[in-house]
């Protein structure tokens, strides 16, 4: 019979390894999943996670891969400093929307005017406003009423879905649209247009707000005297208490800095891959950011390579597709094992593993 | 007016069922202090195992059965996962859901179909000719009287039985239960397959009688309206009914307001249970979540 | 060239390397297809699929087949298509209108690639559009419906609130008036292509307010499940035959059929007379199908809407002919006036004598 041990300290040995055992776990049992499937696994995982990187058409899938990380780190990162001081913000989807709305809708007051100086600037203070305001709310109502705030937040995902359905076709419509649903297309908008600032390296805005925000929040969490707080509170909220932590301003923060990140994500999201407010534009980057986060242990570099990873995933997996004719299904699956397996090893950062003479207590 | 409001009623009934079965699993999983938000991906293997089981065994009976276990069998994993391997379980619900609906359209490949297995319509004698009434509840299938059957059924178990009590110990304080030599893993394993198999149930009864059809994600989101519902319900099991029905209710009647051709804009409607959800939740400070909820166990002695 | 000289080159000479010659030596060819949904839909993807799968029997081994299927519209479909050029696809077809956007920017970067867009409007030298006149089928089904009709209520599910589904509503209603003065439309939006529960929930709730005739413009078989269930209800197959529920509750459907299409332009794109074209077919050409009406519906009634059938294929008869009035009661189109594809593209309003608004 095999005990868990909690470790005193986390394992820095373990740290580096779960990782890297998780991967070559996953692909064991990925590439039985494509064998069954009578798929070639080696190819499948070729294509998947060498290919985009190191293939012939990695000039192409390099920057794809950045620009689909980029809203899932911003998202990830802001998330990670409430998930730190047990503050559970799992609305970032609708905050991620709301920016998105809030943002297009700036864009579109202004069009067809030209100054791009003023309207792409106020379009990221509406982005962060919009989704600041949306986690505020959950904030808001933990502090004063003491309400669960991951069920608040996760039900404010689903009002916003639903508004950004509605102004898909109602409010926001392009008017020269010939009768479809969607908003105009912001990359046709110069003023409000977030486009790859040198051609076919992925790096817009948003790219480089997420590598920002990574070194930024890795600065705070090592030096700042707000990284001590969140990690005390989550380790210890009577410890945190002691030490002078308003536990409420805490909340608020927290809730600010992952609502206004997941926010300004959606506007550069909708200004520059996205291009238009449209149904489909949610598209779980705030739940998947969750998952992102945690696979990187709330670490900012942990949550960049986990970002990555996750892209490379969704970018390898479209490729094997189509190029091996695997079912989008699988490819689902196959990234569902990732994260089971990522999720599973990280029991041996924080357990040592016992062989126990008698079965514990449990 | 071409609303007819009895048959509204019992509309409801139906559109509420699949939400009501996956949230009374929900209820006693969270009761036992662990959030598992895959409830949509256990509902759509339940979808999908039972519209096969009953497609190939030709009975819907089978199917259901089919649909409890498929369902279990996959929250096996959650638990698993978050009981003995300590994960998250916030993120390893939401992997959950990726995975089930993965897995779902993978095993309904070739059942892409419609099944004749039908689950008929069982009135209830006598009490199904009470005006009214009999329209509104005793006119339905099993599985709509099972969904009742086991609200209340949860209800004398959470709050008449020393299995009850004990699974209520467990969700507030583990560390005390377990102190007191309650067997904390075991019953939230038990807790979690009860949840899949509810779930389960609750897919299999979109995809075999309120449709019924196989197509890929069928349930559409459901499994995260029983979500909301146990919120809604403050994790009360007689308030559950209260919160599937309004569910329900809003979706028939938007339905039924547009139909009728009322300049309503039935977009935004559909918005109002989530906002009854949050001021229902703000109002009732009864509402407060099991002290365990969503917190990693592991006992240390 | 390496990868370093590729990317200071820039994307477009970097694709235009990365593409090479536009047909292979051999005479194969490679097609692709972007869906927006899950190829066993039951409905608009699976129908694609079906005849994208007719037309690689077709031409046999001349013809390289990949596809992708549940491509998200947005970012992630412009991914789809461009990988597809990047693994050598010759011409793809790109079958959801939120793909048009995408479609038109790998377009710009793949100038020897050949692009087909299904029920869009941006055209470019290398991006055809290509739609189907449906709404000529909803003038035969609302022929029926007002024919079988014994409520004089008829259910319509509607879709998404755009030009087409507008069409086909407006197409509906209009020929079942002209048949039945008094019957009356009942509309339900569910604003999705696809979503059973809800095609259930909607069809029921129609039912119940008295409407013996459901028409649909979703997908799913859903609503003929429930018509089943009710009894004396009918309904017409969307996309699919749907024959399954023949002779009743489905007395006839509207069939997607775009293999011709598909062979035609694989043809032209193989012998080297492809071009860009805008091509708007109906039943004249076979690109909407007409589903067998089957024998629940009265031989005089099933005569007279197959003459309307022959007429529209025959191009004698368009089911936009005046008079017609819209909505508000203003004059539309004069007595005889037959209306432009132009104004029909755009079509957002409804006709005179449907209740409720278009959801905006």
């Amino acid at each position: 019979m095999i005990r868990l041990e909690k470790r005193k300290q986390t394992s820095r040995f373990w740290t580096y390894v779960t990782p890297i055992l998780a991967v070559v776990l996953t692909m064991i049992f990925g590439g039985v999943l494509f064998a069954i499937l009578g798929k070639d696994p080696v190819l499948a995982i070729k294509t998947i996670f060498w290919d985009p990187v190191f293939g012939e058409f990695a000039f192409y899938y390099r920057p794809e891969v950045l620009k689909k990380a980029a809203p899932l780190i911003l998202i990830a990162i802001g998330l990670s400093y409430g998930f730190k001081a047990g503050i559970w913000n799992i609305g970032a989807e609708g905050q991620y929307i709301i920016g998105a709305i809030c943002a297009a809708g700036v864009a579109l007051a202004f069009y067809p005017m030209e100054g791009r100086w003023f309207i792409f600037p106020l379009m990221i203070v509406a982005g962060v406003l919009g989704g600041m305001i949306w986690a505020m709310v959950p904030a808001l109502l933990r502090v004063y009423f003491k309400t669960n705030e991951i069920l608040v937040s996760l039900m404010l995902v689903y009002v916003a879905d639903v508004l950004i359905k509605a102004f898909s076709i109602g409010l926001m419509r392009n008017p020269d649209g010939h009768g479809f649903p969607g908003s105009r297309n912001l990359n046709d908008y110069s003023s409000a247009a977030n486009l790859e600032l040198i051609a076919g390296t992925g790096l817009h805005w948003g790219v480089i707000a997420a590598m920002g925000v990574v070194v930024a929040s890795y600065a705070i969490l090592a030096r700042h005297q707000f990284g001590f707080h969140v990690r005390l509170t989550g380790e210890s909220p009577r410890a945190a208490g002691f030490a002078g932590v308003n536990a409420n301003r805490l909340i608020m923060v927290c809730f600010l800095i992952s609502g206004g990140l997941a926010g300004v994500a959606g506007m550069f999201e909708v200004s520059g891959p996205a291009a238009q407010i449209l149904g489909s534009f949610p598209s779980a980057y705030g739940f998947t950011a969750i998952i992102v986060a945690f696979l990187g242990r709330l670490n900012p570099i942990g949550i960049l390579l986990a970002g990555l990873l996750l892209a490379l995933t969704y970018v390898g997996g479209g490729a094997a597709e189509t190029a091996m004719n695997i079912p989008s299904a699988t490819i689902q699956i196959f990234q569902g094992m990732l994260l089971f397996v990522l999720l599973s090893v990280d029991v041996l950062t924080n357990y040592r593993l016992r062989w126990a003479a008698k079965a514990g207590g449990v | 007016m071409d609303i007819n409001p009895i048959l509204l009623a019992a509309a409801i009934m139906v559109a509420s069922t699949p939400i009501l079965l996956a949230a009374i699993g929900e209820l006693v999983v969270e009761r036992a202090g662990v959030l598992n938000l895959g409830v949509e991906g256990m509902m759509i293997t339940g979808a999908v195992v039972g519209f096969i089981a009953a497609h190939e065994s030709e009975s819907a009976t089978l199917g259901f059965m089919g649909a409890a276990l498929g369902g279990a069998a996959v929250s096996v994993i959650f638990g698993l996962l978050t009981q003995f391997l300590l994960t998250n379980q916030v993120a390893t619900g939401l992997a959950l859901t990726l995975f089930g609906v993965g897995l779902s359209a993978l095993v309904g490949q070739g059942y892409d179909t419609t099944t004749q297995v039908t689950l008929s319509k069982m009135p209830i004698p006598v009490l199904s000719d009470i005006p009214v009434l009999g329209t509104v509840l005793f006119r339905h299938d099993t599985i709509v009287y099972l969904s009742l059957i086991l609200v209340a059924a949860v209800f004398v178990f959470l709050t008449k039985t020393r299995a009850g009590m004990i699974l209520r110990a467990v969700g507030e304080n583990h560390e005390a239960a377990h102190a007191l030599g309650y067997k904390v893993r075991r019953v939230r394993m038990m807790a979690i397959m009860f949840g899949g198999a509810c779930a389960g149930l609750g897919g299999a009864y979109i995809s075999l009688v309120r449709v019924p059809q196989w197509v890929d994600n069928i349930t559409a989101g459901t499994g995260w309206i029983a979500l909301a519902i146990v919120v809604f319900a403050s994790w009360k099991p007689w308030r559950l009914l209260l919160g599937a029905y309004l569910f329900g209710g809003v979706t028939a009647l938007q339905i039924n307001i547009q139909a009728e051709g009322l300049d309503i804009p039935v977009e935004y409607l559909s918005m109002s249970p989530y906002i009854a959800t949050i001021l229902v939740l703000v109002v009732l400070s009864g509402g407060r979540a099991p002290g365990s909820l969503g917190k990693i166990f592991h006992a240390s002695s | 060239m390496n990868r370093r000289t590729l990317l200071a080159a820039g994307a477009t000479a970097a694709f235009a390397a990365a593409l090479g010659a536009p047909l292979r030596a051999n005479g194969k060819i490679k097609v692709g297809f972007i869906y927006v949904g899950p190829i066993n839909d039951g409905g608009w993807t699976q129908h694609h699929h079906h005849s994208a799968k007719e037309m690689v029997e077709h031409f046999g081994d001349a013809v390289d087949f990949v596809y992708q299927e549940n491509v998200p519209e947005g970012p992630d479909a412009e991914r789809a298509i461009t990988q597809m050029c990047l693994g050598g696809a010759d011409i793809i077809f790109t079958t959801s209108f939120g793909f048009m956007d995408p479609t038109i920017n790998v377009a710009k970067k793949f100038p020897n690639v050949k692009f087909e867009h299904a029920t869009g409007y941006k055209q470019a030298d290398n991006v055809s559009v290509y739609s189907a006149r449906f709404y000529e089928g909803r003038a035969i089904q609302g022929t029926l419906a007002g024919r079988v009709t014994k409520t004089n209520k008829v259910g319509y599910i509607a879709s998404v609130p755009i030009p087409e589904v507008v069409r086909g509503i407006n197409s509906a209603f209009i020929h079942a008036r002209k048949v039945n003065p008094d019957v009356e439309f009942k509309i339900v939006w569910i604003f999705e292509w696809l979503n059973p529960a809800k095609e259930a929930d909607a069809a029921k709730a129609l039912i119940e307010q008295g409407c013996d005739v459901v028409l649909q413009h979703t997908d799913s078989t859903a609503p003929h499940a429930a018509a089943k269930e009710a009894g004396g209800v009918y309904t017409f197959g969307q996309a699919a035959d749907m024959a399954e529920y023949g002779p009743m509750p489905r007395i006839s459907s509207i069939i997607d059929n775009w293999a011709p299409y598909y062979i035609a332009r694989v043809q032209a794109a193989l012998d080297g007379t492809w071009s860009s074209v805008n091509t708007w077919d109906g039943i004249s050409t076979g690109m909407v199908g007409i589903g067998e009406i089957s024998d629940a519906v009265p031989a005089e009634v099933k005569a007279e809407a197959e003459a309307m059938r022959d007429a529209i294929a025959a191009g004698e008869y368009h089911p936009f002919t005046g008079p017609i009035n819209k909505q508000d009661g203003s004059v539309w189109l004069a007595d005889g006036e037959i209306a432009d594809d132009g104004a029909l593209a755009g079509l957002n309003f409804y006709v005179e004598g449907i209740t409720g608004n278009i959801p905006s």
